[in-house]
């Protein structure tokens, strides 16, 4: 066996990732959120109730001491064809306290995403995912306390599909599903690294499901071999 | 041999199934306002379990109001299949061997055509086995006058295709099912206050207290035409909640603070921004806006139309059935309207909401029945001189008169 088939293409992978960057950066909010709601229903379920001693809200703006805005999808666009889903670690969307965790998350095309029902019984679910995007499926399939998980993926790139729990309404996660691997969601302090991004001009994304009207913020960037920080602003809505 | 109606239970019979229908619309209301259609997402077992075996305990949340619907629903289809059977008497046994046969034949082929039509082969094995067992059933009753008849058998196809419908919506996650299953229910229930109206004394007997009147006013033609409108506006509505958006404009007299709302794509974002409910609805779109400005107007237009239908009614004398029904009807109308005011100003809160579904079915069914009375009562304008010597016949009895016809 020729070993120079083997030995090329680890050392050009090798090269590539010496010369690919990061992507980091920091989100913030412009303005002020509306305030949360508190969630009324969860507390008047006679199962889910006794989970939540504490009121619980809505997280629609999950914002730090500084403005730092969690839950922004940050993405390369422009890019298709290029998931590593089929090969990429799975993502785990749990269903515990009567509430989907975690409620933003971004897959790649292809790439498993594990649901669970960590909720004791006699607490059931009914794990329902609506895409929009062509080649996307339904799926509504039942969880009860302790079942097995569920296996979900989604061929075709979507922004926020909606998952969500009919038998308990206030139950929602959304996920982003892109077509590539250079994609990240912001943390509670704000910040997001879209890891190993190989060299050139790139236009990047920033998406959140309320801010800036729910529309992407974009900007033009350029990678060569050392990391790049690049931080975005998103506008809360204008008061009524 | 046919005969008249003269059967009590009957008519109590069809007067329970009815308000089993009513109770069953509202369930249903109840279940769309509280979004939760889908939370049994099997059909037409529950979670796997047969539907009549599903555990009390598990009746939670969501699944409460969906699995109740369906025990419901599963009683109104038996309730309609007896209805059927006894309004059609002894010859209607062997239509309901064949269908009933037909159906559990249908049941059995249908999972090996399609897997996903498992659900559909079930439910048609169990409402065919229904079928069967009011086939078998030995009274031998004469059957009920032809209209009636012919509305027993419309409410029998009705009734499972309805139940089709339902099933089918959870398996292929069509909206637009949805919305036909809404609009089917109200007509069905329609359907069912027919036949309690012709099976009460009070109709056997309404030739012989009501004098025949020439329809000088076009009452039937106007009467029928709201009857349309309202059914019309009650698909608007079911439209509007099957979009599981919320609420399109928040505020009511105005839209938006506005007489007409801005529905341009930046506004309609701005919308979009600032709602916030727990349960997160779908985005609303400048089409789910402009069509509450629609059901909006059209109500608009039904109170108008049904105070009309009351102010000219009146001329019939303040004792007519026509007269005194039409001042109910119009007090439901404007209850509808309070209640859809209400519908907005509480958010949407589910109760409200699906009261404004049932004042709104209560709406419809007033009109249907008033529209029957008075083809039943009234006679076309142009023919009342020959009516006057010759019996009438109308569409919902045959050519005998109870009394001679009077003009006014």
């Amino acid at each position: 066996m020729n070993l120079h088939f083997l030995v090329m293409p680890a050392l050009l992978a090798g090269l590539q990732a010496a010369s690919a960057a990061d992507i980091i950066g920091t989100i913030t909010l412009n303005g002020t959120p509306p305030p949360e709601l508190v969630n009324t229903a969860i507390a008047a379920d006679v199962n889910c109730g006794k989970l939540h001693p504490e009121p619980v809200t809505t997280h629609f703006y999950v914002v730090g001491p500084n403005k730092e805005l969690k839950d922004v999808v940050v993405s390369l666009t422009g890019i298709s064809g290029k998931s590593t889903g089929a090969s990429a670690d799975p993502v785990v969307l749990d269903q515990r306290g009567c509430e989907y965790t975690p409620y933003i998350f971004a897959v790649q095309t292809g790439q498993k995403i594990i649901v669970r029902n960590s909720d004791p019984a006699p607490i059931l679910h009914n794990v329902h995912a609506t895409p929009t995007a062509a080649g996307n499926t339904e799926v509504n399939v039942p969880q009860a306390s302790g079942a097995a998980d569920l296996t979900i993926s989604f061929p075709s790139a979507e922004n926020f599909l909606k998952f969500k729990c009919d038998v308990h309404p206030w139950m929602f996660a959304y996920a982003t599903v892109v077509d590539h691997p250079y994609f990240s969601v912001s943390g509670a302090d704000g910040k997001y690294k879209i890891a190993n991004v190989p060299p050139g001009k790139y236009t990047i994304q920033a998406m959140h499901r309320k801010a800036s009207g729910g529309k992407p913020v974009t900007q033009d960037i350029e990678v060569k071999d050392t990391d790049v920080t690049l931080d975005f602003t998103l506008d809360a809505p204008a008061p009524k | 041999m046919e005969r008249p109606v003269n059967n009590p239970w009957l008519n109590r019979f069809a007067v329970f199934t009815a308000a089993a229908t009513l109770i069953l619309i509202g369930i249903g209301g109840l279940v769309t306002s509280k979004g939760v259609g889908m939370a049994v997402p099997d059909w037409p077992t529950t979670y796997g379990y047969n539907m009549f075996l599903f555990p009390i305990s598990q009746w939670v949340g969501g699944i409460f109001y969906e699995h109740t619907h369906r025990l419901v629903a599963t009683v109104v289809g038996t309730l309609v299949v007896a209805l059927t059977r006894w309004l059609g008497g002894r010859p209607a046994r062997k239509p309901l061997a064949i269908i009933g046969s037909l159906e559990v034949l249908a049941g059995v082929i249908l999972p090996r055509l399609n897997p996903k039509l498992t659900g559909a082969g079930y439910f048609l094995s169990g409402i065919g086995g229904v079928v069967l067992l009011a086939a078998v059933v030995w009274v031998r009753n004469e059957p009920a006058e032809r209209p009636l008849r012919v509305l027993g058998w419309l409410a029998f196809f009705a009734v499972q295709l309805q139940g089709l419908l339902g099933g089918l919506r959870v398996v292929f996650y069509w909206d637009a099912i949805g919305i036909f299953h809404a609009a089917l229910a109200q007509a069905f229930l329609v359907l069912l206050c027919a036949i309690a109206l012709l099976t009460t004394s009070w109709w056997q007997n309404l030739r012989a207290k009501i004098p025949l009147q020439a329809d000088r006013l076009r009452l039937r033609s106007v009467l029928l035409g709201v009857t349309v409108l309202i059914f019309a506006q009650l698909i608007v509505g079911a439209t509007m909640r099957h979009a599981h958006a919320g609420l399109a404009i928040p505020d009511f007299p105005l839209a938006y603070h506005k007489l007409w709302p801005p529905m341009d794509a930046v506004s309609v974002a701005s919308y979009n921004e600032n709602r916030r409910e727990v349960n997160e609805t779908n985005p609303i779109t400048a089409f789910q806006i402009g069509l509450q400005m629609v059901h909006r107007i059209m109500a608009l237009v039904v109170v108008c139309a049904v105070a009309f239908c009351a102010l000219r009614t009146r001329r019939l004398g303040s004792r007519h059935p026509l007269a005194r029904w039409s001042l109910f009807w119009l007090a439901l109308v404007l209850c509808q309207i309070l209640l859809g005011a209400a519908t907005i100003w509480s958010n949407k809160a589910a109760d409200i909401a699906t009261l404004h579904v049932l004042v709104g079915a209560l709406s419809l069914v007033t009109s249907a029945l008033l529209t029957i009375v008075a083809f039943h009562v009234l006679i076309p304008g142009r023919a009342a001189v020959p009516a006057a010597a010759q019996p009438a016949k109308t569409p919902f009895a045959s050519a005998k008169p109870a009394v001679p016809a009077q003009s006014h």
